[in-house]
């Protein structure tokens, strides 16, 4: 595709990303940080909670992931989007859209829809990583990096359950 | 300290995102429809870097593994419901900021739904841990420490083996 970077070339960045923040974060908070995102949404969700109920903190889940603004949040809510957008800015490719043209193809024009199936699609993905454990950054990419099982048997889950799914919404028949 | 490293790493993370195309929607419905794998390329690349250096530092006490525990039962199920997810929404948690800073709407409602799914996994964790949780839960083990060989070697081996599957690929133009 014009103008981007080969995804060998990302994912390698991203390799070297992962052992220079473990390097980094070990050394400078005492404890190493392997790349990982969906937690993030866990303490969002806490912090929320925490604002409308004094009941939320009792919740074992929420003492496993206390309600704060960590690193993780930090990573995922600004410092991913800001680099995203200043990237595309840089070259030009900041397109304001609410419906995919591939998901436009398949479902039509209808933006409730999309609203709808992508709150859905959220709300999944991170009750899945929840449950599993970790998204395809903590279990993928730093959990088959150190050679995890759970870090394989997780992902071997993404897609035995997004490959039929995705067959069966998308596949073009003629 | 540690929110400015977060921040950081999220920002060359986004910017890799972005320029490796791994904010689609059309790149993971490509891969989960199996005619497009640059997102895979992306993970198995870093998870090359990832598995090679992670492997080897921890090898000569440079870092720390941070292992996630193994719960068989969860990983898979939590695997396949975060598919759905993926297959519907077209995203991941880590690159749905991204995507909405890219001009993609949609990532909006993913994250709107991400944010629900943590506070409803929230409020079932109890249920899985008892339940679910428990089913094959075998610790933090790794598949070096499984197969009883050096976790460096393995790291080396892993990396050989993706970085064929790569090439594979390449030479079959996929």
């Amino acid at each position: 595709m014009k103008n981007g970077w080969s995804p060998y070339l990302g994912g390698f960045l991203t390799g070297l990303l992962l052992v220079v923040s473990v390097l980094v974060t070990q050394k400078f908070l005492g404890k190493p940080k392997y790349l990982g995102t969906s937690t993030a949404y866990v303490r969002v969700a806490g912090l929320i909670e925490d604002k409308l109920s004094s009941q939320a903190k009792h919740f074992s889940y929420y003492q496993k992931y206390k309600p704060e603004v960590d690193w993780k949040v930090a990573l995922v809510f600004v410092g991913v989007p800001l680099g995203a957008l200043l990237a595309a800015l840089k070259n030009g490719e900041f397109r304001l859209h609410l419906i995919p043209s591939l998901w436009e193809e398949r479902f039509g024009k209808r933006a409730a829809l999309r609203a709808f199936m992508a709150f859905v699609g959220g709300f999944l993905i991170v009750y899945g990583a929840r449950l599993a454990g970790g998204c395809p950054s903590g279990h993928g990419l730093s959990g088959m990096s150190q050679l995890s099982l759970s870090g394989f048997l997780t992902v071997m889950g993404f897609f035995i359950g997004g490959i039929p799914l995705a067959l069966i919404l998308y596949r073009r028949r003629k | 300290m540690e929110l400015l490293l977060g921040f950081l790493t999220g920002l060359i993370w986004g910017y890799i995102f972005q320029r490796a195309r791994i904010l689609r929607f059309e790149k993971h419905i490509g891969l989960l429809t199996l005619k497009d794998f640059t997102i895979l390329k992306f993970l198995l690349s870093g998870v090359i870097v990832g598995s090679f250096a992670v492997n080897l530092l921890a090898h000569f006490g440079f870092i720390h593994y941070a292992v996630k525990p193994t719960y068989f039962l969860a990983n898979i199920l939590g695997g396949i419901i975060y598919g759905f997810g993926w297959a519907l929404l077209g995203y991941c948690p880590g690159t749905t900021g991204g995507a909405l800073a890219e001009g993609a709407l949609d990532g909006f409602f993913g994250i709107l739904g991400g944010i629900f799914g943590a506070i409803v996994f929230a409020h079932t964790y109890d249920f899985w841990k008892e339940k679910v949780l428990s089913v094959g839960a075998l610790g933090k083990v790794t598949i070096p420490s499984l197969l009883g060989v050096s976790p460096a070697l393995a790291g080396i081996i892993f990396s050989l083996i993706l970085l064929g599957f790569c090439i594979f690929l390449e030479k079959k133009g996929l």
